[in-house]
């Protein structure tokens, strides 16, 4: 078999097992498998309201897969996302609602204060990692909760004793009058467009600049990368940087966009670790992140409808599409076995 | 002759690549049968055949007369076949006896019984004089010791045939001396050896008959008494290969390198080099000449700026370059070929057009303002390719797929291509076969005689002696003296290196004598 077809082949097949494997697991639940297919189907593209919505829940993941894959290539592993994502939601909105300001400069200056407090969130597991050798993966963790709780104290300051904040000024807003209306009133805005420009942005550094080919010399071997006469703990952190730039600005996504406020939460929002799955999909390239936060995005936003539709509970969706992604990740385990069944034909003849 | 083992007509296919094509090899009982080729001529690939870890697509292979079909290592195992490998597989922190047991522990009650094991291993090592403690940590003994560790270990599995992978690689040349002792034992005990080599040396020191491989073709096989290096040479590269490196004589010139009192730690804090002098002029090589571990390492990560300095100075071009960072030492017109090319050399995962920019990406023309322009890069790497003869299927292929020499070649490329004025070459024919070693030599010949200063460390004597224009001979830390090729001899080096002063010698021989003897 030719390399080309397998490459097709692999995940064709990947989404195909994992829809049987979700349909035998709604069938021994009592449920319809097909009922809840079409209901997953028409929860992605049943109209253009579901079609917007479901670009909506993509475009958080964009940047939430981008922050995961820039940190993977430069050698790190950046649990963190989920943390410096709530602290650039956070900013992001406290921007939004402390002051009013022409839209030019009160919007951007929103997204660049969410960019800023996730990278400060990156940059410290970063020094850490380069001065102490700290592993980030402790420290990235540690600092979610801190996120977590830290941003939960501030919301309460801010909004005087309230879970929430006001509803950020209409200058500070991603919202899109354009593109609500081309989806019936979807909660779609401007934020894809930043996200996709960001891919853009992160190829760019990676494929173009002297500090993506440091970037990426460093993730891969620090010894010869310091014999060249690279700053390796330069570059560790700036990885670390640049990765929660990426998670702040999926947190901007919420709070400009999606929500416009901040509130106070009881756990974890699950895009930041989610993140993690969307880069590994997307074998940590700018193209593929695309690929892996349309996935999980569709299925995420398109599973909301499948209780509704077809009576399916949630607990038995969250399987199905647990399932389903399973497979997809497993595409390796998928092209062993086409391997194996065209070397036995090979012998066979 | 009774054969052991026979393989007849071996091929073995890699996709559309042949990796052996038609290769028989007979192994006689009792005899040392050495296989000789280039890297990447297909040696590994036939005794991993013979091991179990290949299948092969044609020819048969015969056990004492039997026809065999090795599925599996441990079929291998079974019939007695034992392998020595290149790259020691030992658990670095078990004692020597736990890891000779590994994967098949004896047990008593089902508890691992190392007591006894470890009795037979002593057996084993006194009837072999192998003098290797069952008890001894792998990680406290030397590397020779380790590799003994490697034989008893198949002795151990009741190996009757050996296969040594390029056992001399990694050991000094006292240890090279005990080890041809051992392998001269084992045949007395009625073992056969098969040995991986390209050293002609050790082939003609040791082994009984010789066969050829040559781009994955078998040659064929000679008697060792009847042949002799040139021919051996030849019929592995194809073609006459010059022995003695061709070198007018040198001119050298001001100092391009002066190191003066220099201390250096390692990173426990020991002193590695210890208040050491040494200068380096154009036009010259100056060899360094030890065993490893006396301080090479740290004096080398000391000059590029790899390591700290704890005292001393190094002047490059007269100007103070100590503890300056890697990438000022390079701009002040240091070349440096690392001793380890897979950790500091090359970059693996990345293209090996990448890896000939890896000291000049950011420098124009190739960057501007932070932008780098790979067709700049791919430019580059296709002047080098060319060159320096680096076999590769193009700039993009990547750094881990090319052959051990090529990766040298690739390394040193980059190096010379930016004209240092001090090139530093570390150990750069480790591991590489007598083509590649003849097309380096020529090459750091050739900056000496550009008029550029050449460092040349190496654990090869005959490497130093040909090579250099200068041997200092570097002992615990120290330089312990300063001789040229043409008035020293091996065994004179070997001396020095051991920690013997040619100066006690010759100055105060009946006194200085008396107190060698007692060391």
């Amino acid at each position: 078999m030719s390399n080309k077809a397998t490459n097709l082949l692999v995940p064709i097949i990947s989404v195909i097992l994992g829809l049987l494997v979700g349909a035998v697991i709604m069938l021994v639940s009592g449920y319809n498998p097909l009922e809840g297919y079409a209901a997953l189907w028409n929860g992605i593209f049943g109209d253009m309201y579901t079609i917007g919505e479901t670009i909506r829940q993509i475009t958080p993941y964009l940047l939430a897969g981008l922050a995961v894959a820039f940190a993977f290539r430069s050698g790190l592993f950046n649990i963190g996302v989920e943390g410096q994502l709530i602290v650039g939601w956070f900013a992001a909105a406290y921007v939004g609602v402390a002051v009013e300001l022409p839209k030019v400069i009160h919007l951007p200056l929103a997204i660049i204060a969410a960019a800023v407090a996730g990278a400060l969130w990156g940059f410290v597991p970063g020094l850490l990692k380069a001065k102490f050798h700290v592993h980030e993966v402790i420290v990235t963790i540690m600092m979610n909760y801190i996120a977590l709780h830290v941003t939960n104290a501030l919301i309460r300051t801010v909004s005087e004793g309230g879970d929430r904040t006001e509803n950020i000024f209409a200058s500070a807003s991603l919202r899109s009058e354009f593109l609500e209306n081309l989806t019936e009133f979807s909660r779609l805005h401007y934020g894809i467009i930043l996200a996709l420009i960001m891919v853009g942005v992160m190829w760019f550094i990676l494929e173009k600049t002297t500090l993506g080919f440091e970037l990426k010399a460093v993730g891969f071997n620090q010894n010869a990368s310091q014999y060249a006469g690279m700053n390796v703990n330069k570059n560790i952190i700036l990885a670390m940087v640049i990765s929660g730039a990426f998670a702040g600005m999926a947190g901007a996504m919420e709070a400009l966009g999606t929500f416009e406020y901040v509130s106070s939460k009881g756990g974890f929002t699950g895009i930041g670790f989610d993140g993690i799955a969307v880069a590994l999909l997307g074998m940590n390239t700018p193209l593929g992140v695309i690929f892996g936060a349309t996935l999980f995005g569709s299925l995420k936003y398109g599973a909301l409808n499948m209780p509704n539709a077809a009576g399916i509970p949630i607990e038995i969706v969250e399987i199905v599409i647990a399932v389903i992604i399973f497979f997809v990740a497993s595409g390796y385990i998928i092209r062993l076995l086409l391997l194996r069944a065209s070397a036995k034909k090979k012998e066979a003849k | 002759m009774e054969y052991v083992i026979e393989m007849l007509n071996i091929r073995k296919e890699f996709g559309t690549f042949v990796a052996n094509d038609n290769i028989t090899l007979q192994l006689q009982k009792g005899e040392i049968h050495a296989l000789l080729g280039e890297n990447g001529a297909g040696k590994s690939t036939l005794m991993n055949v013979l091991f179990g870890l290949y299948q092969p697509e044609g020819g048969e292979i015969r056990v004492r007369g039997k026809k065999v079909d090795i599925a599996n290592p441990n079929i291998a195992n079974e019939l007695g076949i034992g392998m020595v490998h290149q790259h020691f597989m030992l658990v670095e922190n078990f004692s020597v006896t736990e890891n000779i047991i590994l994967g098949s522990e004896p047990t008593k009650y089902g508890v691992t019984n190392k007591k006894d094991a470890a009795k037979k291993v002593q057996a084993l090592s006194e009837k072999y004089a192998l003098n290797v403690d069952p008890y001894a940590i792998i990680e406290d003994i030397s590397v020779g010791m380790q590799q003994r560790v490697e034989i008893l270990k198949t002795l151990y599995r009741g190996a009757e045939i050996l296969i040594f992978d390029e056992p001399t690689a990694s050991l000094t040349p006292q240890e090279i001396t005990e080890l041809i002792q051992i392998m001269k034992r084992l045949i007395a005990e009625g073992k056969s050896i098969i040995l991986i080599t390209h050293k002609l040396k050790e082939i003609m020191d040791v082994s009984d008959r010789v066969t050829v491989i040559r781009k994955g073709q078998g040659i064929g096989t000679v008697v060792t008494a009847e042949t002799n290096p040139n021919d051996l040479a030849s019929l592995m590269v194809g073609r006459q290969v010059e022995f003695t490196t061709v070198k007018g004589p040198a001119f050298p010139g001001e100092e391009i390198l002066d190191i003066k009192d220099l201390v250096v730690q390692d990173y426990r804090g020991v002193e590695k080099v210890k208040s050491l002098n040494l200068n380096v002029r154009k036009g010259e090589i100056v060899g360094i000449a030890g065993i490893d571990g006396n301080g090479q390492s740290e004096l080398i990560e000391a000059i590029t700026g790899l390591r700290k300095v704890k005292s001393g100075t190094i002047l490059i071009n007269g100007k103070d370059v100590t503890n300056m960072k890697p990438r000022k030492v390079t701009e002040s017109g240091v070349g440096h070929i690392p001793q380890d090319r897979h950790k500091h050399g090359l970059i693996l995962d990345f293209p090996i057009g990448h890896n000939i920019s890896l000291q000049t990406y950011y420098t124009k023309p190739i960057s501007k303002s932070g932008i780098i322009d790979y067709s700049k890069i791919n430019e580059k790497a296709l002047q080098v390719i060319k060159d320096f003869d680096v076999r590769t299927q193009g700039p993009s292929e990547l750094a881990r797929s090319l052959s051990g020499g090529n990766q040298q070649k690739a390394i040193i490329g980059r190096e010379v291509d930016r004209d240092p004025d001090l090139l530093i070459a570390a150990l750069p024919t480790r591991g590489l076969d007598v083509g590649a070693i003849e097309f380096i030599h020529s090459r750091l010949i050739e900056q000496r005689d550009n008029g550029k200063a050449v460092l040349l460390i190496s654990f090869e004597l005959d490497e130093v002696m040909n090579v250099s224009d200068r041997i200092a001979v570097i002992h615990d830390g120290e330089i312990v003296d300063i001789v040229t090729p043409e008035n020293t001899s091996e065994q004179q080096l070997g001396l020095l290196m051991a920690g013997h002063t040619s100066h006690a010698e010759s100055q105060d021989l009946t006194k200085k004598g008396e107190d060698q003897h007692v060391e």
